[in-house]
Order: C-alpha cells, then structure tokens, then sequence
C-alpha cells in the first residue's frame, strides 16, 4: 500500500509575503501585480510504500521542511496533490511545543494531546514512555533545567509512542548520545518491521544511511535523484 | 489538512492547563492575583465616584463597580490574550497539524477560571451587603455564557488578524482603554441619554454589565429585549469570527 505520495507538488512562497503590514495587504487586495514568485518546492513527485523508510536530503534551504510541513499537513500545496494514508506522527524540531516552564509529565501530556494521542492511551503510556526516554529521576523538573540531549529524548519517545502508521523525523536523532542513538535506530527498525512507514529529513546523509531504504536528494526545491538510498547518498556525497 | 486525529477535548483541555500553569507558576500570590486586581479596582473607583464626586443616586457603589468590573475585565483579558494566543503558539502551528481554532479558544478558557474566581467574589459580596438571592440568578449562567461565545468569536477574529497585520494588538489595547468608559462601569445605564441606549444595548459587554445589575442588583429579570439582542450579537461575532478563522487560517504557515 501506498503511504505517503506526492504528485507534482509546488509550494510557492511570493517574495514579500510575511509582510505584516496593512499597506502590503491592502496592495495585495487591489491586485497590485504580485512580487516574483519564490518556489520551495517545484513539482517533486514521489511515493513511499508502507514499512518503507525514505530519507530526504539536501542543503539547508533546498526545500526539506517545506516538504514536511506538507506532509504533515501543516501547509497546503499550491500545485499538485499531496496524499498520506494513516496517522502521522512528527518530530519536527527539538521539542517544539514543550514549555519551558512546565515539568516533564506535564510537557509530555501536552505533546501527546496536541500529537493527537487520546487522554486514556497518554496515561497507560506515560510511564513507559519516561523510561524509554531514561528521564525517570527528572521527569518532575521543570523542562527548562534539562539539556538538549534530555528534551530530545522525551520528544522522541512520546512521538514514537503515539502509535503513527508514518513517523516524520526531521534532524532528530542526531542529538542524543551514543546509547540513546542505539535506542532510536532499533525502535525505529521495529517499527518498520511492524509495517509503518519513517520519512526522515536530514543534510547529513549518514542518518539517513542507517535506517532508510530510498532516498530523493532536493536541491533548490526540485528533486535531483530518487532511488536506493545508497545511490543517492553516494551522489550527494560526491557534490559537497 | 485534515490529518489530525486527536481528541479535540484532551488537546483543549492540555492548552487551558498550559496556560494556566504557567500563568501561576512564578507568582507568588498565584490565584489570590485574581481577587486582588478586581478588590483595588473597586476601591479606586469608589473612592473617586464617591468621595472625589459625590453621587447620590448610586446607592452601595463598590458593589454596583464591581458588577461592571468583573465581566468587563474577564472581556479585555481574554479578548487581548486570544489575539496574541496564535502569535505565541508559532511553534506549535509551524510544526504540528493540531486544528488551529483551537488555539484561540483555550486561550480564552483559559481566563474562565479568572472569571470563575471573580464571579465567586462578586457573589460572596452581593450576600454579604445583604441583597440576597433570587430565582432570577438562573440567568447568570446564561448571560455569562454568551460572554464567553462572544469573547471568543472576538479573538478568533483579531487572533488571525493579528497574523497578518501585527498592529491588530495595539488596535485591541486601544478598543479595551475606549470601552471602559463606553461600558456602563461606573455609571448607571439610567444617566445614559434615551438617544444613545439603543447602541448601547447593542455592545454584549454593556448589555452583560446591565443584565447582571438586573439580576443581582434589582432582583429582576433581565428584560426580554436585552437578552434578545445579547444573544444574537454573541452569535452573530462567534460565527463572524469562525467565518474570518476559516479564511484566513490556510496561509497562517506562511506568516507566522
């Protein structure tokens, strides 16, 4: 079955767009003639079977979070079809939507709510995912206190443990150390083992070696080559 | 964009305590700061309305206040911090699929609980003066209830606004500074001229001010009129705002 599929997707960003100022807007109501389009993403298409693991690589600004953000369906496509089968689980970013203020559990509650795990699975769960992410002796501190490396791991496991059918990495599980590391890889191989599907982002082709099957390499928005992962990594070695 | 399959209530329910907590976790008096701020409002109108102008028709005045006070602040408050609720959770929209509207909605209920504390003040001190209770209380539920859908038709509007236009904070500010004095607060709804009362009826903070001046003042009903107009304009903002969130939610990524 097919996961995850892009069809001539486009992403256009409007250079000027963000402009948060009411003249720029009231142009743009007048059909002022808008500014040169900027394309993060130009008609890429690509599909992913489920138990698959594809990595994503390229550059900073070759288009990778764009590509995510529309995986996740955080942003709309402006061109093409996006289709995702099943429930998607992200960690986009260290710890985003943790609070600084808030204690471990309670910071772990509110990802899982806002991941879209149910109130009745979080707390079955909780106690597995502290020990997974090692934190017992601080998971009652406030997360402002714990290290990057700390707040990775709780990321990670709670989004792991929301029981995706795709999981979306982005540059994650480069933080952490070597034990943690070991941890991810082999959580992540069980998942594909159990059929789900991982879509990792990364400008470091050696994440993406480890537990991903294809790859596509993206350069300014376009794909430049899909296929085996290996291939592709070797290319895209061979260009920096 | 519908790739979100959580539970709307346990998302809700884990933003409102977001809020809260961390709104009460560095502060040393914690809840006590909602019963403070209305208490030294309603002393410093008192002491300018009565002993500064002396008013003889306004009778037991720091609870008269108070009755404007406390719906008045709970609509600014919440009003404010829903406009800036989706400029503060950027994080949370640039990275993950939870259903937008939620957002400016917990941040108003997260100013309930204010509310709610305020309310319990405002009811322990209409007892206390010795006015007593009366079945027309079964209307507060309900007035303030269409406080609450009309706040959060506001800042489901002025939130995704603010989006786009980063001024609409300090435009909100303004409104609020305006609105204390057009709000029946510290004057009664009968020193309004006949010409004017009609508009005034029309504001849902005026007319939830007099509404409950009805009930717990002059142990009335709220008269039918009023009531008719609070419900269709709470309505009508909480639709018109939902209506301007659908719009305008779509490019959100691309200004946060």
């Amino acid at each position: 079955m097919t996961a995850i599929e892009f069809r001539n997707v486009s992403k256009v960003f409007a250079h000027g767009t963000g402009t948060r100022l009411l003249s720029s807007h009231l142009g743009e109501w007048l059909g002022q003639p808008p500014k040169e389009a900027f394309y993060a993403l130009k008609n890429v298409s690509f599909s992913v079977q489920s138990g698959e693991g594809f990595g994503v690589v390229g550059h900073n600004g070759a288009g990778k979070s764009t590509l995510l953000g529309l995986a996740t369906g955080i942003c709309g496509p402006d061109q093409g079809e996006v289709i995702m089968n099943g429930r998607i689980a992200a960690v986009l970013e260290l710890g985003s939507g943790f609070h600084p203020d808030l204690t471990g559990t309670e910071n772990l509650f509110l990802n899982a709510s806002l991941l879209g795990l149910s109130r009745k699975r979080t707390k079955e769960l909780a106690d597995y995912i502290v020990e997974f992410a090692g934190l017992e002796d601080f998971i009652n501190e406030p997360m402002r206190t714990y290290s990057t490396g700390m707040t990775m791991r709780l990321a990670f496991a709670v989004a792991v443990h929301t029981d995706p059918d795709i999981l979306i990495l982005d540059e994650v599980i480069a933080v952490g150390d070597q034990t943690f590391q070991v941890k991810c890889l082999d959580h992540l191989r069980s998942l594909r083992q159990a059929g789900k599907t991982i879509l990792c982002v990364s400008h470091s082709p050696d994440t993406i070696e480890q537990f991903c099957h294809r790859a596509i390499w993206l350069a300014h928005g376009q794909v430049v080559k899909e296929g085996l992962a290996r291939e592709v990594l070797d290319a895209y070695r061979a260009s920096l | 964009m519908s790739q979100w399959h959580g539970e709307y209530a346990f998302a809700m329910r884990s933003l409102v305590l977001k809020d809260f907590r961390v709104r009460y976790r560095n502060m040393s008096l914690g809840v006590f700061w909602s019963l403070i701020n209305p208490l030294i409002m309603m002393g410093v109108l008192t002491f300018v309305f009565t002993g500064i102008f002396p008013n003889q028709q306004i009778k037991n005045f720091p609870i008269f206040v108070l009755c404007g006070l406390i719906p008045f602040n709970f609509f600014a408050l919440a009003w404010s911090s829903g406009t800036s609720s989706l400029l503060e959770n950027t994080a949370l929209i640039k990275r993950l699929a939870v259903p937008r509207e939620i957002i400016p909605i917990a941040s108003v209920l997260s100013n309930c609980l204010h509310l709610g504390i305020q309310i319990s003040l405002l009811l322990f001190l209409v007892l206390a003066t010795g006015y007593g209770m009366n079945r027309y209380w079964l209307w507060l539920p309900l007035i303030w209830g269409l406080e609450v859908v009309f706040v959060m038709g506001m800042a489901m509007a002025c939130g995704a606004l603010n989006v786009y236009i980063r001024d609409m904070r300090y435009v909100v500010e303004s409104c609020s500074t305006i609105l204390f004095w057009l709000v029946p607060i510290f004057y009664p709804f009968s020193f309004i001229p006949t010409r004017f009362a009609g508009i005034y009826e029309l504001n849902p903070v005026a007319a939830l001010v007099l509404a409950s001046r009805n009930v717990l003042l002059d142990a009335k009903a709220p008269p039918g009129s009023l009531l008719w107009k609070l419900s269709i304009s709470s309505v009508l903002v909480f639709l018109l705002g939902w209506f301007v969130f659908q719009r305008l939610k779509r490019r959100f990524y691309d200004y946060l």
